[in-house]
């Protein structure tokens, strides 16, 4: 996983030197004007943000029932990193929301729900951090409650009537939006990976530390 | 053998809840508070306005759910009977059905009285329907009570427990609570908003059925240490 | 010039129901709406900014345990 972090490293800073380009020279939406273009970094933050809810569900889920202290740190690393993006589409949203709708914030399903799964693993991280021992299986508990909010989060926006756009937005985006979209998706996809990446390795080293701590204490 | 298990552990927590009667009064009362604060809190010209009522009940049921359920499992580590269970050769999910039955009982008897109480002060014509009165609240209260069992039972031996358990209750739950609102405030509109309430009644459904599995299938690791 | 007022009231007083569907222009249409370039550049901004320190929280947590690892590795003799 380590070695990876190099090569993603470049990808993604050139993915994101050229996504100002892409993003210039797509169209303008007909309605919104210039504050449109905020979607090419609010959607992908939330891919980003449900690409590491997927990561710390799942490692969530393994440590939880295996017992793998590797999971452990993939479980902690997806929630710092879905945290992270979550706040970004939190501030990128209403940014967009003040000058298309008018209004900074709203209580419609969406916005709510996905101010919820925020502080959801917000509060992963609180239980990680003042829980005591024993805290990551508590946290382990509650991710696997916030991967299991996230689908209703993405979909609530199809089934009740809100002011925010639904998901029939993207798949028919024509091609001169889509592709910029596309590449913008993928660059903060990769970013999530790479926060990803670099996130576990610090948790490694921080194992390696109480290993060898441990192993101190047996000596002396 | 698995009902037997959560009908003995509910059995259990009502005759020693029956004793003292202790948790039932204090939850009772602080859900009174509530209601009392929130209403001077909206109270405008002597009137709270129109969809408060349902907003309030749910608020007090929520707030005084979550006190009982820390008082309750707070017991629970003093006598150090939640140990004592674990070793029992019983199966765990049946430990938290029971757990699970006797919050409710609690929860449901404080609506007994909570319920009738918002209808009085706010004039809500809460018992128009019955029947879907009684099904917004019970789904809202199962799904709460079946997350809120869940993470006071496992965070009876971790530290800052208190503070910790509504950090975690409310955003999981919330949903929940929306929905309950939501339902509640559909029986409260003139005319009667019947089909939205079923439809409340039925994603309040949906929300339970995914949290009793999720808290069935994950209490046996969380418990074990 | 007078529409002005009323248009600012209809964004404020209702929100308009959600798109279904983007449509893409080429040209802005007549700037009638709060500035977005301000807001935009916010936006960007803050997710290089926010990602940025996120690194760098990563960075400085690592250069920690690294030291700790070294000075544990100094205290305990090769086996």
């Amino acid at each position: 996983m380590k070695k990876a972090f190099g090569p993603l490293l470049v990808v993604v800073a050139v993915m994101f030197v050229v996504a100002p380009f892409l993003i210039a020279n797509a169209p303008y939406e007909s309605t919104m004007g210039l504050i449109q273009k905020i979607f090419y970094y609010h959607v992908p933050s939330w891919f980003a943000m449900y690409l590491a809810i997927a990561v710390c569900g799942a490692a969530s889920a393994v440590y939880l029932f295996k017992g793998t202290p590797i999971a452990d740190a993939y479980a902690t690393a997806g929630a710092e990193v879905a945290v992270v993006f979550g706040l970004c589409g939190l501030v990128t949203g209403p940014l967009w929301g003040r000058v298309a709708w008018g209004v900074w914030w709203q209580w419609d399903v969406r916005l709510t729900t996905a101010l919820l799964l925020e502080l959801i693993f917000v509060a992963y991280l609180m239980v990680r951090r003042f829980g005591g021992p024993g805290a990551e299986k508590l946290a382990a508990a509650t991710a696997l409650f916030g991967t299991a909010t996230a689908p209703f989060v993405y979909k609530s926006v199809d089934i009740w009537r809100t002011v925010h756009p639904q998901t029939t937005v993207i798949p028919t985006l024509k091609p001169s939006m889509g592709g910029p979209f596309a590449f913008s998706s993928l660059a903060f996809l990769l970013l999530s990976a790479l926060l990803l990446t670099a996130r576990v390795h610090l948790a490694k080293r921080q194992m390696m530390v109480d290993e060898m701590y441990l192993a101190y204490e047996d000596q002396s | 053998m698995f009902f037997r298990t959560a009908w003995l552990v509910l059995r259990k927590d009502v005759a020693i809840e029956v004793k003292s009667l202790e948790v039932l009064t204090t939850t009772l009362f602080f859900a009174i508070a509530c209601v009392l604060i929130f209403a001077f809190a909206f109270v405008k010209n002597g009137q709270a306005p129109e969809d408060a009522a349902a907003g309030i009940l749910w608020i007090a049921i929520a707030f005084s759910g979550t006190l009982a359920l820390g008082r309750t499992f707070e017991r629970e580590r003093y006598a150090e009977t939640l140990r004592a269970l674990l070793l029992a050769p019983a199966p765990r999910p049946a430990l938290y059905v029971g757990k699970l039955l006797g919050m409710l009982a609690l929860l449901a008897s404080a609506e007994v009285l909570l319920v009738p109480l918002i209808a009085f002060l706010f004039q809500a014509a809460l018992f128009s329907r019955p029947v879907l009165l009684v099904g917004i609240l019970a789904g809202g209260t199962v799904g709460f009570s079946a997350v809120g069992t869940l993470f006071a039972a496992m965070l009876v031996r971790a530290r800052s427990r208190d503070v910790l358990l509504p950090i975690l209750l409310y955003p999981i739950t919330i949903p929940v609570i929306i929905g309950g609102v939501r339902g509640t405030a559909a029986l409260l509109a003139s005319p009667v908003d019947e089909p939205s309430a079923i439809m409340w009644i039925g994603i309040l459904a949906a929300f339970d059925v995914v949290f009793v599995t999720l808290s069935l299938w994950t209490f046996e690791p969380l418990m074990t240490e | 010039m007078m529409r002005i007022p009323l248009l600012l009231a209809a964004l404020v007083l209702q929100p308009p129901p959600g798109q279904s569907e983007f449509v893409p222009v080429n040209e802005l249409p007549a700037a009638d709406k709060l500035p977005a370039a301000p807001f935009l550049i916010a936006a960007y901004a803050f997710v290089w900014i926010a990602v940025m320190f996120y690194l760098w929280t990563i960075w400085r947590r690592l250069n920690k345990v690294e030291a700790d690892i070294d000075a544990l590795a100094r205290k305990t003799p090769h086996r």
